[in-house]
């Protein structure tokens, strides 16, 4: 399956933004300090909920008052990590196609994606009473797994190859 | 003796060389310096943008501080430590790197602006913990850690760019501020 995506990759790579990025000599490193910002962005705006799921950080809030008063930064430190990715892969799609660490970052921000905008929403938008703990504590442990796994496969990226 | 001659000694020594040329132990510490970033700097981020105003404006400002502050505590000693061993690993090139002293001079102002705030606004914050949006001064405060905080991240990651290092001709610019003159031939 991952073979037919082959020419995907190479219509990126030599795609005028690819190239552009590729060519200049600070692009790719703006491009990807730029990511790194959102990195600390997404990584507060997370944290502060899975938190208090397991119990620590602001324990005085409701999970509901936390969630929601983070979504909007959650939000705007995705479309940033999202297009500045896009950005970054298209002027490396080559290598990225054959890069086991951006195969596992994909399958894990996939993951992570559909995990917090399903599961977890529902759970810390939930009434606190209809929700065990013990429940809570799970979901921002699989979270912050799925999280962590997009972070440092994403690192990872720039040691292979 | 110099620093210059410092970095030369440390980087002489038996853990450097180790750290230096290892295949997994380098890449490993620089992740865990940059995931550390989502625990120490998200979190700060967060304090500020509630002393702007622009999140958790219903929580108490000391409350927010205090439950948020342990966790802060812990990834800033994970981050230094890790930094302090890619320094470790790398003395020379990084003493002699714009980037790197742009950051260290950066890290310096960030702790002078949160020393200055804690010691400042924040001891009469019981006046103004319920406010939405914090005092002017504390605004600043804020504003300047957000400012500083992203110039640390991007400098930090600049590092690894060899564009201006000592090996190479430079301007006389760089060559001062990279006390090129000090770099071992």
């Amino acid at each position: 399956m991952m073979m037919s995506l082959l020419p995907f990759f190479q219509w990126c790579e030599a795609s005028a933004l690819g190239n552009a990025i590729r060519t200049s000599p600070w692009a790719f490193a703006v491009i990807e300090s730029i990511h790194l910002l959102g990195l600390a962005a997404i990584g507060g705006a997370v944290l502060v909920v899975d938190l208090r799921l397991l119990g620590l950080g602001l324990r005085r809030q409701s999970v509901r008052e936390l969630a929601r008063e983070a979504h909007p930064w959650l939000v705007g430190s995705l479309v940033v990590m999202l297009s500045t990715g896009a950005a970054l892969f298209m002027s490396e799609s080559i290598k990225c196609y054959y890069s086991t660490p951006f195969r596992v970052k994909m399958t894990s921000l996939l993951l992570a994606l559909l995990f917090t905008f399903t599961v977890r929403r529902r759970v810390a938008m939930a009434d606190a009473t209809t929700v065990r703990p013990r429940w809570q504590r799970l979901v921002a442990l699989i979270s912050l797994a799925l999280w962590f796994g997009v972070g440092a496969s994403g690192r990872w990226i720039g040691f292979s190859g | 003796m110099s620093l210059s001659h410092l970095c030369e000694w440390l980087a002489s020594t038996r853990g450097s060389i180790a750290l230096h040329e290892s295949l997994y132990m380098y890449p490993l510490v620089e992740s865990v310096h940059v995931l550390t970033l989502c625990l120490f700097v998200g979190l700060a981020a967060t304090l500020d943008l509630r002393l702007l105003g622009l999140t958790l404006r219903r929580v108490p400002m000391s409350e927010v501080a205090a439950r948020l502050l342990p966790f802060m505590a812990c990834g800033f000693a994970v981050m230094i430590a890790t930094g302090s061993l890619l320094f470790y690993a790398i003395p020379v090139r990084s003493f002699h790197n714009v980037f790197f002293r742009l950051k260290m001079i950066m890290l310096v102002l960030a702790g002078v602006n949160a020393w200055v705030f804690h010691g400042g606004v924040y001891r009469r914050v019981f006046d103004w913990d319920l406010d939405p949006i914090a005092p002017k001064s504390a605004r600043i405060g804020g504003a300047l850690s957000l400012l500083l905080w992203a110039m640390i991240i991007v400098s930090g990651r600049m590092i690894a760019y060899n564009w201006f290092d000592c090996d190479k001709p430079q301007p006389a610019i760089i060559m001062w501020t990279a006390g090129c003159d000090a770099y071992p031939r």
